[in-house]
């Protein structure tokens, strides 16, 4: 998260509302680690990166409601045989997010 | 009063060891502690038990720059759980001294600072160890590498790595000594197979423990890639302290079947 600080000041900056999303756990072959992190504004402009490409424009989707209903939630991604997961992760592995308003 | 995210951006931006503890599931979701070597704890998971069982453990991950996701009962009691609870690590960036300010060197410090390392350039001679021959240095030393370890080795630990690229048995020899007894995670000596042959003799006969060289000097220096020029060195050098640290034998992808990272 430490290098989305640039990003986050200048949306605090200008008075813009921020989600951060961080990977806090992977199974398998992850493609970030734990710690990897992404924030996105309430007008979508987005910083950082949590999965090397595979999934992160619905990251952008989920922290859009995020933003909209004001409430934290876990998300996972990834690929599993009852399909239970709306996003595959062509690497094969499972990821789990944690994104929260950066409200404290 | 500065928030809790104020405090933590001043920490990381300062370079002082912080760890970030967030309920992610289970009650007070979004709840946050934050706590650092030195720092009193700040804010709170809900429940004073919990709190104090969590400061405990972060605080131990963060010795070891862990980042990981860990379960407790609503109390902080162990094998319970009631509350999943991120805890992150900020550690300041891992250091590398580079001993010898020669061609190689500045090819290793441009590699060391893509992997985000903290690079100090160390050489008693100073027409050559000069910012302006190594301008991506965090850091350049006019020293003796030996006198530089008697300095800071004590702060070395298993993140770090000392390279020693003077290949000049006058300062390689006592800078191999004085890193055998730092805790540092790589140590790793250029030169031919002669002069690595002539130095472990020359490291035996100033007393080295042998089993401890044998056990921790990298040398010659760097993984077998076929390297040649000063970049590709630096990568074969970078890529050996990857390899050290996860323990992979490092072999081509191509060979190996299994998990690929």
């Amino acid at each position: 998260m430490k290098e989305l600080i640039p990003d986050i000041e200048r949306w605090r900056a200008d008075g813009r509302r921020i989600v951060v999303a961080r990977v806090v756990d992977i199974e398998g072959s992850g493609p970030r680690l734990p710690g990897a992190a992404m924030a996105v504004a309430d007008d979508g402009e987005v910083a950082g990166s949590v999965s090397g490409g595979c999934v992160e424009g619905a990251v952008v989707s989920e922290a859009l409601e995020v933003h909209d209903s004001g409430e934290a939630r876990l998300v996972t991604f990834g690929y599993s045989d009852d399909e239970a997961f709306a996003v595959g992760l062509t690497c094969g592995g499972t990821v789990h997010l944690f994104l929260e308003p950066l409200d404290w | 009063m500065a928030s809790l995210y104020d405090t933590w951006r001043d920490a990381v931006a300062d370079q002082r060891p912080v760890v970030l503890a967030t309920v992610i599931e289970g009650p007070g979701t979004g709840a946050k502690i934050l706590v650092g070597e030195g720092v009193e704890a700040m804010g709170t998971l809900g429940d004073p038990d919990l709190d104090r069982v969590v400061v405990r453990d972060a605080l131990g991950e963060l010795e070891s720059g862990r980042t990981s996701v860990r379960h407790y009962g609503p109390h902080g009691e162990a094998r319970e759980q009631a509350v999943a609870v991120f805890v992150e690590s900020f550690a300041p960036p891992p250091q590398m001294l580079v001993f010898g300010a020669v061609d190689f060197t500045g090819a290793l410090v441009k590699v060391a600072k893509v992997l985000g390392y903290r690079v100090t350039v160390c050489d008693a001679r100073e027409v050559f160890a000069t910012e302006r021959r190594f301008p991506d240095a965090d850091e350049v030393v006019v020293d003796w590498p030996h006198r530089l370890l008697d300095r800071v080795g004590e702060r070395l630990g298993p993140r770090d790595a000392v390279c020693v690229l003077t290949h000049d048995h006058k300062f390689d020899v006592p800078a191999i000594l004085a890193a055998l007894t730092t805790d540092v995670g790589y140590l790793g000596a250029m030169g031919s197979r002669r002069t690595c042959a002539e130095r472990l003799d020359r490291l035996e006969a100033e007393g080295a423990d042998m089993a401890a060289v044998d056990a921790r000097l990298h040398a010659p220096i760097g993984l077998d890639l076929g390297a040649r020029t000063p970049e590709e060195t630096a990568v074969a050098i970078v890529a050996e302290i990857i390899a050290t640290r996860t323990g992979r034998p490092s072999s081509s992808l191509r060979t190996t079947t299994g998990p690929i990272h």
